[in-house]
């Protein structure tokens, strides 16, 4: 049972960087326009550099 | 209108407010709708378009909600607007102080909730799953205790909706589904801690969090429907900004309609709406008033003359003093007077509620019985309460609580997709209850517009100088007429000198002769009993043009449905007797009233409902409003005017009215899923009490009861989307 010690807080840990990622998305205003984000990767823009804000 | 376009469902997540960030100056700026705009290349035309217009900083397309906006500090809408038509894309303004955050920062923080109590429940059912399967003594303590650590913290953050709405509920001395479902969280909660504590083998932290999870889940997917609609709704009327032009002695300026002053001048031009009330200073013009009185017809109005804001000025340019403007405006008035009727409406006790103040009293009386029933039997507390808390979690909350929401957003949906922007959230069960239907004429049942009539009575010649003269003017008679004789393939004659004399007509000189087309006085005409316009040809003789209101497609059919639908319908109208004869019979309601002010249209809604008569008011201007907010429930068209269309629980876009009869067919469906839902509900109850009561309930029996009476209940909520 000792690789319990190691699984629990592994499988917490996953999790809750998983959920931190979601909140950070939605934070960050992420799902704001999906229908675009899905357009915009087709465009050529900012392939070479990322728009400096 | 291209707004008619229903915008896709996704068209929830975003709004016009950002908090923070880079985000935000642009926010700051202009916001554009754009109808049409549909791929990546439109992203990158727009955008593009608009960062060559000189003093633009930055563009940003959202194509979801198909808007972009603008950082373009000092730079006029209209060169951005004029600068995307030039690259082939229709903008139009959009007023960014109406399009309120408020719904979206809402479903946000919901979705919040929602993503924490998914991460609780995922991992808390993991342990629990372990020791369902098995684990025993310390191992089975470690993950109750750590599933301890997960919930009590999860729950105290999800939870909160739940627990705000049912402290506001009892606060009132109410009862809402979300009490029940409190209560179930609480002592589940409480029990599993005490259990932990005891070394005991039963604890409830999983059945706490999905319970949480599925209604916070089901409340998220409401509100973000309903949020789609309503945001489609406030576009509506962000696109009419406000703006009026004011002379001063610099000359002409355009500014915002909340800056005028009485006393200021203001021109009106030929089209546009009267931003204020005031009285005519100069020009003459045909004013249409049908927004506040109903009436099809346009009323001459020269010097001296009152005009009132929200009426549309037909043909001429006009100058107009202000004497009231803002909130002393007839229309600002109207809108108060309907924020005072709108009382009856709040209420309407929703079906959930009323399903919560029978479910909630006799589960918790259950609970009760069944605690005393074991310590009088037994003797043994511990197990009295773990009975109880197991009779609590297991009659299904969960399934009560799904019951409505997974039905309203499956129906609203629906009708979203068909045209209809379903606002109010007990709407639907209203509309279901719906047996009288009260259309307003003007611009609801009718599109206020005209047609002419017999026009084969006239000869050709007359016919051709009909058509010449009626093609110089824009009152809305002339081009109706030049219209129909275009299609019809009639040249026009030629006629020389052609001048129009606003608030009279048209006049020419055709073989020598004067000839005019206007009104009955002006051409020596005797005037008739119908909507006409007359043309005198200098021969003495007189002819006159009839014109009907054209109806609305679907017009008749939908009048024929809801009659079909055990709903009976009637016309209200402030127009003359004749034209509103004319048009209950084309759109076939036997059932009609003329000349109806507006307060004695709300008068009659009251007398119906007094009754006992459920009333559906659709309508369109201002003198329905104060209708359309004391009616059981309302509908709207999208050219409606905004008072109108605020208090009405659905808005229409698009011009087919057959979607009336089907949101009350839809109505009544999804009332009777979420009937059927409780009825499920119920009978999961039926065979869990006996054995939650006999003390045989387990944490997995607990959970499987939820699991499976959840999902029957979505199950049959989506049965309303076909």
């Amino acid at each position: 049972m000792n690789v319990l010690v190691f699984l629990i807080p592994v499988s917490l840990i996953l999790g809750g960087a998983g959920l931190v990622a979601f909140l950070w998305a939605l934070r960050r205003r992420q799902f704001e326009d999906p229908e675009g984000d899905a357009a915009r990767i087709l465009t050529d823009d900012y392939d070479d550099a990322p728009k400096r804000d | 209108m291209s707004l008619a376009e229903v915008p896709s469902p996704a068209a929830c997540g975003a709004c016009a407010a950002a908090p923070s960030g880079r985000d935000a100056a642009v926010a700051t700026g202009t916001l554009l709708s754009l109808p049409h705009i549909h791929c990546a290349a439109c992203i990158t035309g727009v955008e593009g378009a608009l960062r060559k217009v000189p003093g633009v900083n930055d563009a940003r397309v959202n194509l979801t909600l198909k808007r972009a906006s603008v950082d373009a500090p000092g730079v006029p809408v209209e060169t951005l607007v004029a600068a995307l038509g030039r690259a082939g894309y229709e903008a139009h303004e959009l007023d960014a102080a109406l399009l309120s955050g408020t719904g979206d920062r809402a479903s946000r923080d919901l979705l919040m909730r929602l993503a924490v109590a998914g991460f609780a429940m995922m991992n808390v059912m993991l342990l629990s799953v372990a020791v369902w399967s098995g684990a025993t003594d310390a191992t089975r303590d470690l993950f109750h205790w750590i599933s301890a650590a997960i919930a009590i913290p999860t729950l105290a953050f999800s939870g909160q909706p739940f627990f705000r709405s049912a402290l506001r509920a009892v606060s009132a001395k109410r009862l809402n589904m979300d009490v029940p479902i409190s209560l179930a969280l609480i002592l589940a909660a409480g029990l599993s801690v005490y259990e932990t504590l005891q070394s005991g083998a039963h604890a409830y932290f999983d059945a706490a969090l999905s319970l949480t999870f599925f209604l916070l889940g089901a409340r998220f997917l409401d509100m973000r429907m309903r949020h789609a609609a309503r945001s489609a709704a406030e576009e509506l009327s962000a696109l009419e900004v406000p703006r009026a032009t004011r002379l001063t002695d610099m000359g002409e300026e355009v500014i915002a309609v909340a800056e005028l002053r009485a006393g200021d001048l203001v021109r009106v031009r030929p089209g546009a709406r009267f931003p204020a009330d005031g009285v005519v200073s100069e020009g003459a013009s045909e004013i249409d008033r049908s927004f506040l009185t109903g009436e099809s017809l346009p009323v001459a109005a020269g010097q001296g003359d009152d005009v009132h804001a929200g009426e549309v000025n037909l043909t001429g340019l006009m100058t107009v003093r202000v004497t009231a403007a803002g909130q002393d405006t007839t229309l600002a008035r109207m809108r108060d007077l309907v924020a005072l009727a709108e009382g009856a409406r709040t209420k309407y006790t929703p079906l959930a509620d009323r399903a919560a103040a029978i479910y909630a009293p006799a589960v918790h009386l259950l609970a009760l019985f069944a605690f005393v029933g074991w310590v009088w039997a037994t003797g043994d507390v511990r197990f009295a309460l773990n009975v109880a808390v197991a009779t609590l979690i297991i009659t299904c909350p969960c399934a009560l609580g799904l019951a409505v929401p997974a039905v309203a957003t499956a129906a609203t949906g629906r009708l979203y997709r068909r045209g209809l922007l379903v606002k109010s959230a007990t709407a639907l069960e209203r509309l279901a209850e719906i047996d009288t239907v009260v259309f307003d004429k003007t611009g609801t049942l009718t599109e206020g517009r005209v047609d002419p009539v017999g026009l084969a009575a006239h000869d050709d010649d007359t016919l051709a100088v009909a058509r010449a003269l009626a093609e110089a003017s824009s009152h809305p008679l002339a081009r109706s007429l030049a219209e129909t004789l275009a299609e019809r393939g009639i040249a026009a004659a030629r006629v020389e000198g052609i001048a129009e004399q606003p608030g009279h007509g048209v006049e020419g000189r055709w073989q020598d002769r004067r000839v005019r087309l206007g009104r009955a006085d002006w051409t020596e005409a005797e005037m008739l009993e119908a909507t006409a316009t007359y043309l005198d040809l200098g021969d003495g003789a007189h002819r006159a043009f009839r014109f009907t209101d054209r109806l609305r497609p679907g017009a008749a059919e939908a009048v024929g449905k809801l009659e079909a639908l055990g709903v009976e319908a009637m016309l209200l109208s402030g127009d003359n007797a004749a034209a509103v004869a004319d048009t209950a019979e084309r759109a076939g309601l036997s059932d009609w009233r003329a000349g109806v002010r507006p307060d004695e249209k709300q008068q009659v809604i009251a007398d119906l409902a007094a009754q006992g008569r459920r009333v559906l008011m659709v309508g369109d201007g201002l003198n329905d409003t104060a209708a359309l907010a004391a009616a059981h429930a309302s509908i709207s068209p999208a050219s409606a005017l905004d008072a109108a269309r605020v208090v009405s629980d659905i808005v229409l876009l698009g011009n087919d009215l057959t979607a009336i009869p089907e949101a009350v067919e839809t109505g009544r469906a999804a009332v009777r899923r979420i009937r059927e839902n409780f009825g499920i509900a119920a009978a999961y109850n039926a065979v869990a009490i006996p054995v939650a009561l006999a003390g045989f309930a387990t944490p997995l029996a607990a959970a499987l009861a939820m699991s499976t009476s959840s999902i029957s209940v979505s199950l049959n909520a989506l049965r309303v989307r076909r």
